[in-house]
Parts: structure tokens; sequence; C-alpha cells
């Protein structure tokens, strides 16, 4: 087993109960949930596998694919909604070609829509990269992604 | 460091650190909430400290990073202590400024807020309207503490309402001070929480488990991360009286994942505070115990619902169950489990330091306390606002929120997110407290307040919020899997064009089902956001079905745009921003839009300068053909 699995798995002391962290840790050291990864979970924690399939898909923060390069999260809370939150996604779907929840085929961009990122002051909101971008235009937030590599 | 042993050695080592601090001082404070952090904050905070020590200052000036101060619409916020100078919109370069000005004790005039009536500049902090016309009883310590930094809390009187509750009360009476209180869950339900508290504490089963929702997934409302982020000792101390209340000595805070700076300040808080002896084994010296632990969600909104959260816990999916039987009788692993908002935990401190009775003096008959509202949308002054229970919309709109944007006028505010409704003009007046939003069909929720002006659409606002619960609905049960879904459909078809008589009734027959039948309270409120709309804004219902009209012109399939020909000027501008290439025109001629091609983007309509103005929105009536000749005719030097 991979020994960063290996350590994951130590810190919650194998017990099921911490399954949600588990995979948690286990999409931060990935990016995804790798299925080989789960099926060691499935073992180590005594899970069925259907299970932890369950608790990945119901979970949205769980993706079952490689991610891409750069994280984008757009903000489509109710804040952000009345300013204008449609109209960015719109524009940030034409810059990167995806759709939410999509990767795009050389890796380089995943787009998330979540609901509300908190920082409703300053909306219409994304975060590249863990990066806050706040009060975007649908062109400033095209802008922005222009500039990753 | 040394684990305290007794109140008395509280109270020493707070006078030892305020011997340590002198108040007059010059202390430069940065609000480092996420809302100031996404404008630049940290860079701010890191020249300070490099011209702090470049210059030689450090014994001088203090620096501290504190938490959301709640203006969050004029960040990054700089107050400068002990005159509370605030500035505002605070950027590097103004760093070196604001050092000598702290010397020379004067303030900079242009950093200042300026009142947007009266013109005048006002210097300290409190005066300014925003902050004036609230009571900042909860979140008020946010700005004078560094989250990170236990000492500050203490210096405050930090953990001494723990140790009072510890020494001189017995749980029993705990229980009494909070029922007395009156103190109402700030979650959403309004619940009574002393009730809530004596439930749990009389059942007889053990362990018993206590627990701090900051699964704070309504979209719009950020007091919960606020507080969590900027004094997560509050939330602890309310946390381990009501522990000791109950009878529980395991806790868990429930945060979601997309608060990663709510996570950092409480597992910095918790380590503090365990050092210090506020947690773990014999508390103080006084034979409790308790210790809790930190569980991120995983980004689903029924989480916020106790017993789905309670699954997620035990590391399953998180799905409600019905609640025959209460989570306080049996919760978490079946065992009687308490569960509060962030908010309502934070409101216990004050209650046990200064009692039921002072406590009561401070909102309506039926809700006493102040609530934290996050006053975003369409207003002016967006920010978390703090006022006593019983406080009108309007003065939380205009008097704080300054009115609304961009001279527009006020079309409905929005309370309670996804569960609660809208709120039109005509009920401005209202005091808000948890049985008025109620009564006019909304909800308190967790103080979520979404201002919404003339450009928004009802239809649109009834869409977003039951696409929003359809995608978030567990579909456990059919009533909210079922009836969201077709509810959706419907909205839908109005916002699009093909609303057929009937809808608006099929909507209310739908919703009465999902009330009576759903298992959750995610699908029993449901119908809020809808029932709303339609109770105050049937016209527009009406004006989407039959005329095929939007008056907020945001249904897409309902509007056009267009240019008219006698303000166009040609300059080029819509036609290179257009992403589909639908404008047609060249120099000198009049642009037109190919209304086949056009995707409603409304490019143009931004990008048109508004000294032009030359793209309007039309719906509900057709789009005039292009003009005959497509010339611009200019008027002798009216073009440069």
């Amino acid at each position: 087993m991979d020994e960063r699995v290996e350590a994951i798995l130590e810190k919650y002391h194998r017990n099921r109960r911490f399954l949600v962290s588990v995979l948690q840790d286990i999409q931060g050291e990935y990016y995804y949930l790798p299925k080989e990864i789960l099926m060691q979970t499935s073992e180590a924690l005594d899970v069925p596998l259907s299970q932890i399939y369950g608790v990945a898909t119901f979970f949205k923060a769980f993706s079952l694919e490689p991610r891409g390069r750069h994280l984008v999260n757009v903000c489509v809370g109710t804040a952000c909604h009345v300013r204008g939150a449609v109209r960015v996604l719109e524009s940030i779907e034409r810059e990167t070609g995806i759709k939410p929840g999509e990767t795009d085929s050389d890796l380089k961009f995943s787009l998330e829509a979540v609901n509300c990122l908190g920082c409703c002051a300053l909306g219409p909101v994304m975060v590249v990269d863990g990066e806050y971008h706040g009060k975007l235009s649908p062109a400033k937030a095209a802008e922005v992604l222009k500039g990753s590599e | 460091m040394v684990c305290l042993q007794s109140p008395s050695e509280l109270e020493k080592i707070r006078q030892d650190i305020l011997s340590r601090r002198d108040p007059n001082k010059p202390c430069i404070t940065i609000c480092s909430g996420t809302g100031c952090c996404a404008y630049g904050s940290e860079k701010v905070f890191r020249s300070f400290e490099e011209a702090i020590k470049n210059q030689g200052l450090e014994g001088q000036i203090d620096l501290r990073r504190t938490g959301c101060h709640g203006f969050c619409e004029r960040g990054t916020l700089v107050v400068i202590y002990p005159d509370e100078t605030c500035y505002i919109q605070v950027q590097p370069e103004d760093v070196p400024e604001v050092i000598s000005s702290v010397e020379e004790g004067k303030a900079i005039e242009r950093l200042l807020y300026v009142d947007p009536v009266t013109g005048e500049r006002i210097t300290c902090e409190s005066e300014i309207p925003f902050y004036k016309h609230q009571n900042r009883m909860i979140f008020g310590n946010n700005r004078r503490i560094d989250p990170k930094n236990i000492e500050d809390y203490l210096a405050l009187g930090g953990y001494s309402a723990l140790a009072k509750a510890l020494y001189e009360m017995s749980p029993e009476r705990v229980l009494e001070e909070v029922k007395q209180s009156k103190l109402r869950g700030r979650g959403g339900g309004g619940f009574p929480t002393g009730r809530k508290w004596e439930t749990v504490r009389n059942t007889p089963n053990r362990p018993k488990y206590i627990i701090v929702n900051c699964d704070e997934g309504d979209p719009g409302a950020y007091m919960d991360r606020s507080i969590m982020e900027g004094n997560p000792h509050s939330v602890l101390e309310g946390l381990v009286i009501g522990a000791y209340a109950i009878g529980s000595h395991e806790g868990f805070i429930y945060i979601r994942n997309e608060y990663p700076l709510a996570v950092e300040n409480v597992r910095i808080a918790i380590k503090q505070a365990e050092d210090y002896g506020f947690l773990g084994e014999d508390i103080l010296s006084s034979g409790f115990n308790f210790t809790v632990e930190i569980n991120r969600g995983g980004g689903a909104f029924v989480c916020g619902e106790s017993t789905a959260l309670m699954a997620s816990l035990e590391g399953e999916v998180g799905e409600p169950r019905a609640k025959y039987i209460h989570t306080a009788e049996s919760g978490l692993w079946e065992k009687p489990t308490n569960l509060n908002n962030v908010e309502t935990f934070a409101n216990v401190p004050l209650i046990i330091d200064k009692g039921a009775s002072w406590y009561n003096q401070v909102g309506t008959e039926g809700s006493k306390g102040t609530k934290i509202f996050s006053l975003v949308g369409k207003v002016n002054n967006t920010g978390l606002v703090e006022v006593p229970m019983g406080t009108t919309l309007r003065a939380i709109i205009y008097d704080i929120g300054g009115g609304i944007r961009d001279g527009k006028s006020f079309k409905a505010v929005q309370t309670g997110g996804p569960s609660g409704g809208v709120i039109p003009e005509s009920q401005l007046d209202l005091p808000i407290d948890f049985d008025e939003l109620t009564k006019v069909g909304s909800m308190m929720g967790s103080g979520g307040m979404i201002v919404m002006d003339e450009d928004t659409c009802m239809i649109d606002i009834a869409k977003y919020f039951t696409t929003f619960l359809e995608e978030e609905s567990c579909g456990k049960c059919v009533p909210c899997r079922e009836g969201l879904k077709h509810m959706r459909q419907i909205l839908a078809n109005i916002s699009e064009g093909r609303g057929q008589e009937g809808d608006i009734e099929m909507l209310e027959y739908l919703s009465s089902v999902m009330r009576d039948g759903a298992l959750c309270a995610l699908g029993q409120t449901a119908p809020n956001p809808v029932l709303s709309t339609i109770r105050y804004f049937r016209d527009e219902y009406e004006a989407h079905t039959k005329e095929k009209r939007c008056a907020a012109k945001v249904c897409k399939d309902l509007i056009s745009f267009y240019i008219e020909p006698d303000e166009c000027k040609a300059c080029m501008i819509c036609l290179r921003n257009c992403p589909v290439d639908a404008i047609s025109g060249g120099k000198g001629l009049i642009h037109v839009i190919d209304q086949e091609k056009c995707t409603k983007c409304g490019t143009c309509f931004d990008v048109c300068p508004t000294r032009f103005s030359a793209v309007a929105k039309l719906s509900g009536e057709p789009v005039p053909p292009p003009p005959l000749s497509r010339e611009v005719t200019r008027e002798k030097g009216s073009e440069q």
C-alpha cells in the first residue's frame, strides 16, 4: 500500500467512523479518489466498497475522476446569484470549454459551481487554486483564467 | 505555559496579561476575515510588519491580525487603537503613511469613511453608521482579538463564564439560567436552547454527546464562519459550559470543508484551550472532563440537518431520518445528543457571565438577545450586522445597509436561505424576530438577508432556490425528491416562456404535499421560496405566463438585446466583445444584433459606454427591424 494512504489510515486509527475524513485526506493528497486506493481503504477499514462509493458520490467535495491542474470554484450562492454569478459562470464555461463538475481533456482546469464561499460581500466570487477573486464581471473572470498556465 | 487550576489562577493570569499591555500604546489591527483576505489583507499585514521592523518601531507600535469586523464591503479594514481610527480599503502602498500618521497622532483623511448622506469624514470606527446602529454583543469582540492568540480572549475576560459555571453553579443552575435567558437556537428553527439541553440532560442513557453545527450551508450567510474564524474561543467556552450543563464529556465540531481558515483557527484554539486547562481532563481542577474533536463536512447542504449531520459523523452517507425520536434522546450512535449552532454557543458565555435577566433586556417577547445577519445582495454596505431582535428590516437595510446600490429601488429581501422566503417592500417595517418572520411566510434561518432590487426577477429567484434544493435533496423521501423536480420544471417552463394556465395552482398543490409529507426540514420548508414569491409577486408569475414578459429583464428566453439606432455611435466596442459575433456593423455603420445568433449573454449591454447606453433589453415586445440607413448621422461637433 502507498505509504501516504497508510499514514492517513493510521491517523484515524483505521476506525470506520472516520470514513469521511479519510476520504477527504485522500482527496487532499491525490486531488481525487483513485479506485485502487478506495479498494485498499475498503479492506483496511473493513467497509464494503459499495458503501465507500455511496459516501464518495453523496458528498459534493469528492471526485472519482482526476482533477485538472487548476481548480476553479465559482460561487453560485444567493448573494452572488443576484449580483450576476450566472453570467460569470457562463463566461468561465466559454473560456474553459467545460461545465461545472468537468475537467478539460488536457487536465488544465476543473470547474466546480459551489453554493456559497462565505464571502458574500465580494460577490460574484470565484476561488482559483485557493486564491479568492471578488467583485467579478464576466470579462474579469475570463481574464483571471487567461493568466493561468 | 501553566495549566490553570482554579478561577483565581485564571483571574491572576488575566491581570498578568493586562499588566503587560499598555492601553495607550498604539495598536494597528488588520481585519483578516475571509472577505478582507480576498482583498489582500495579508499583503497589507506584511507591509506593516516590515515597515515597523525597518523603522525600529517594534516596541512602540503593536500589530495584530483580527477576525472579521463585518464591514466587508470596504475591506481591507484597518483599525488603530486606542482611538479606534478606522481606515477603509487600505492597500499595501498606504502603509508608510499610516505608520507616520500613528506616530504623529493625526488621521489620514483620504482613508476615512465618508458618510454618503452628510459628506462628513468619520474617524472613529464605532461612529460609522454601519456600526453605530448595531448592538454587537456577540460579534463585537472579533475586531479586538487575534483569533490565534488565546491571551487576547483572556484579556477581555474570556473563560471567566466557564470558571463561574464550574465553581459557582451546579449543572442544573446553568441549565436554569439558559432556560430563563429564553435563548433560541440561531441555526434556523429557533428551538429554545434550554429546553433542548434539559431533554438531553434528563435522558438516562449514556454517554451524552454535544455537537457544534458549523455546516453553514445556507448560501448567502457567513456569520458562523466569521465567528469560528474570528473568535473561536467564545464558541469553545459556550460548548464546554453546555457540556457541563447536560453532563456530556465528548463533543464534536462539524465544520464545512469550504471553510479552511475556520478549521485552522479552531484547531489552534482547541490546542490552546487544552494547554490552559479549559478542555480535557479535570478542567480548571473542577473534576469535570470534556474533550472535543473537529470533523469536516463533505459539502452537502442536507448535513446541516441534525440527523443527517450525525449520520455523516458516524461515517455514513449524510441522509436524514424521520424524527419520531428526537436526537436529544437518541442521536449520535443512538445516544442522547445535543446539537446547537455556532452562534447559539457564542451566546452562552455572555448569559452565564451577565445573567439571564440582563440578557432578557435585549430583544422581543418571544426572541431574546441579538441576531447576526449577513446583509448581502444589492445593498450599499454589505457585511455582517448584529442587531437586537425586533429591529425593523428598514433599519437594517437603510440605516445600517445604507440603502440600495446604484440608486435603484428596493424590491424584496430574502431571509432564511433556501428554506425561507422573500419579503416585499410593504413589510419593511416588520420588527424581525423568529415569530414575525414566520408570520410573513419566511423564516429566520441562520440569518442570511439578501437584498434584491428592481433588476431581480422573482421567478428566477424561486427557480434558483428550487434548483438548489433539487440538487441538495438527498433523495431518500419521495415528496422532496419528486416534488422539487416537478416544481423546478414548472418554474423553468414559466421563465422560459412555456408557462400555462394552472401552473401556479400546481405549484401550490405540490408545496402542500411537500410540507406535509417530506421527511426532514429541508423538504418541508423547500416550498417557502416558491410560495412567498407567489404570495407577494403573483403579478410577475402572470406576466411571465400570459404576456411572456419578464419585468426585471432577467429570464433569458423572454428578453432580447437591441441596439437603439439613434443612440449607437458605431464605436465598435460591443461588436468586438460579442463572443458569438452576432453584431454586425462597422466604422460609421450603426451596429445591429442578429437575433438568431445572439445568445443573450449581455456582454454588449455591459460594455456599451454609459454615455451612449445604446444597448437596450426588451421583454414582452417585438424587436424593431434594423434601420433602413446604417449610416451614423453625426451632429456637427458632437463627436471628437
